[in-house]
């Protein structure tokens, strides 16, 4: 269960004029929400409105400047970088837009790759790899290939596998579409529907309305502020200002 | 809970969330594979520098151990006096360090007599003469000397025997030859007893040889004939001189005694009062290994330094190398830390590495520095020394060299924030 109650997070730039004053900029502004354990959410919002800055927070790479995070009941917003390192290492599997896998690696190695920095022993991490390399739907003839013979589509799912190894609380995907074309885009999000059913929690960060869609629920963002907040099976729109009520 | 893809959800993860040894020789044996020929060649300036190093020491203690060993071989215990500074009353003009015939055999018989530290002393003449036997002939150092010499100056006798008192008082013409010069006259190997030898016109019967000692450096002590001291003075010599009395001390501990009463005694039985015109000179063997100790010693420091140079820019070599690997691998610094990487795990991650370098490097230099010290003995016939330490010293130097050239990239790259080194291009 992830909660944000009034994130802020202001960015101080530039060198420090005469007068004194950098220039502050202000990503997020007051946000909150609340994401309940297998919710499929969305956070939309053109460049400059702060989705990547929220996608930080929540993926704990990044700590707000004022505001609370609870991270399954846990406060994370004041927690240290080797801190944060262990919450990302247990409770968030992150899908990036250039999938970021490691290319002169086989599949498998790429897979298993979060687990190396758990101690759990070495046939414990290729029986866990291989189960979520199959549930993603990657060939098993696929799994000692290294990872940049792979056209995108399978590249993604190796990426969606390793997200799922560390069998984590929360899946974060920022543009996992993005690099890829219309189709095998397709094919990844209903990867993410069909774990979405099975259970998991994941949001997925865009600025395409239509792949949005996907999702269950729909956050807007736009200059640091939740807009518009909108559960898709349902016909009634909450706006941020009722929520916080 | 649902039961997911074979992992159960909201079942927390119980672990050590601690990197494995194996893991980390397997990141930094498959990243160092990556780039062979880059690896490769950073090594190579590991292996230079720790190979010259040990080759440097070896050579060097090679040297050291060789000139104590040619010290040693004159004798144990061995306090040496030579003639010092022939000068004139009131005269300042010296004819140089033992050209003076100051020292006689009534010299060495007082030494004998009144110092009980003195176990045994062997007075001697020496002088090259051109020497001919048959066909053959030679110019070599010719002895003059006493039955106790071998003794003394720790000379063993190969075939026949050493000249005795008995020839000594009776003036007998007889040799004593060194292997060298056995086999300069009478070809190698050859048995030389009973034939005859010609020094300065005059013959000599061959009536014994002595075991080679394979001095180098101080000059050859095999290319040497003995003769009967009295022999010498009166036959070849024409006086009663001696050029040096080599004086056996009783023990190690009273050398430096003996040579106070040596010295005392001789310059009372050459009334000179004034230490400074000393007519002769005193060499304690102690003094000559510690000199030349001294003198192998700095040339090994010198030599090692030199070759150290080269270890410090195999060392910058290592350096430059990672903070390049760093850069180019910032992307996946990001995810590594995305994914859960402490700072700990990648700096441990990449100095590894360098230390991994450092290591092949060392071990290949150590092996890379032993065959020089071989070849350089095998051709230039330098005698050399791996030594147990130098090893050591060499395999620690690498580490510590791995350790402060990788700390600095390490930290660049446990430093990174992640969020900027994903969007890296």
């Amino acid at each position: 269960m992830i909660e944000c109650k009034k994130i802020t997070k202001i960015y101080k730039s530039g060198p420090s004029t005469s007068s004194g004053q950098a220039i502050e900029t202000w990503a997020l502004k007051n946000v909150s929400f609340k994401v309940e354990d297998g919710e499929f959410v969305a956070i939309i919002g053109p460049s400059g409105s702060g989705k990547s800055t929220l996608m930080h927070i929540l993926g704990c790479l990044d700590i707000p400047t004022s505001g609370e995070y609870f991270l399954d009941n846990q406060d994370v917003s004041k927690l240290s970088d080797d801190e944060l390192a262990d919450i990302r290492k247990n409770k968030i599997g992150f899908v990036f837009q250039s999938f970021n896998l490691l290319p002169r690696s086989t599949v498998l190695r790429n897979v298993v790759l979060p687990l190396v920095y758990t101690g759990v022993s070495r046939d414990e991490r290729e029986k866990r790899a291989k189960i979520v390399l199959q549930n993603t739907g990657l060939e098993e003839s696929h799994f000692y290939h290294l990872s940049n013979q792979l056209s995108g589509g399978e590249m993604q799912r190796v990426a969606i596998a390793r997200a799922l190894v560390n069998n984590p609380t929360l899946i974060l995907a920022d543009e996992p579409t993005g690099n890829l074309d219309s189709k095998t885009g397709e094919v990844v999000l209903e990867t993410f529907q069909n774990l979405n059913k099975q259970g998991r929690t994941i949001i997925l960060i865009t600025h395409e309305k239509y792949i949005a869609e996907h999702a269950k629920r729909v956050i807007s963002l736009k200059d640091g502020e939740i807009i518009e907040d909108v559960v898709s099976n349902r016909s009634e729109a909450k706006t941020a200002q009722q929520m916080e009520e | 809970m649902l039961s997911v893809i074979g992992l159960k959800l909201k079942q927390p993860n119980k672990w050590k969330n601690k990197m494995l040894i194996t893991d980390l020789f397997q990141e930094t044996y498959s990243a160092l594979l990556a780039n062979k020929a880059r690896s490769g060649l950073t090594i190579l300036g590991i292996v230079i520098g720790i190979g010259s190093v040990i080759a440097m020491i070896s050579i060097g203690q090679g040297a050291q151990g060789s000139i104590k060993a040619s010290i040693q071989s004159i004798g144990s215990n061995l306090v040496l006096v030579m003639p010092g500074f022939q000068r004139g009353v009131g005269v300042q003009v010296s004819a140089g360090r033992g050209s003076a015939q100051t020292l006689t055999q009534a010299d060495a018989d007082a030494i004998q007599n009144e110092i009980t530290l003195a176990k045994a002393v062997a007075p001697e003449i020496s002088r090259r003469y051109q020497i001919t036997a048959k066909a053959k002939n030679t110019n070599t150092q010719v002895v003059g000397t006493v039955a106790v010499y071998p003794e003394v100056r720790n000379i063993q006798i190969d075939t026949g025997v050493f000249i005795s008192d008995q020839n000594v008082l009776s003036l007998s013409k007889v040799a004593v030859l060194g292997p060298t010069t056995r086999d300069d006259l009478f070809g190698t190997g050859a048995n030389p007893i009973g034939q005859t030898i010609r020094i300065n016109r005059v013959d000599f019967k061959v009536i014994g040889v002595t075991k080679s000692k394979g001095g180098t450096g101080f000059g050859s002590q095999d290319d040497i004939i003995f003769v009967p001291l009295s022999t010498a003075q009166r036959f070849l010599a024409g006086n009663t001189y001696v050029t040096t009395i080599s004086i056996e001390a009783v023990d190690q501990n009273s050398m430096t005694t003996l040579q106070q009463q040596i010295n005392d005694l001789l310059m009372q039985r050459h009334n000179i009062l004034n230490p400074q015109l000393a007519d002769f000179q005193i060499l304690n063997q102690q003094d000559i290994v510690q000199t030349a100790s001294t003198v192998t010693d700095t040339m090994t420091i010198l030599l090692a330094s030199i070759a150290g140079i080269s270890l410090i820019v195999g060392g910058i070599g290592i350096m430059n190398m990672m903070l390049t690997t760093v850069t180019e691998r910032t992307r996946e610094i990001g995810l590594r830390k995305a994914i859960g990487a402490k700072k700990k795990d990648i700096s441990m991650q990449f100095l590894a590495e360098s230390v991994m370098l450092t290591f092949l490097g060392g071990f290949t230099g150590i092996v890379l520095g032993w065959i020089i010290s071989k070849a350089v003995t095998q051709f230039a016939g330098i005698a050399t020394q791996v030594s147990f330490l130098a090893v050591i010293l060499a395999f620690g130097v690498s580490a510590a060299i791995g350790i402060i050239f990788g700390y600095y990239p390490a930290q660049r790259a446990a430093g990174l924030n992640p969020i900027e080194a994903l969007r890296y291009e």
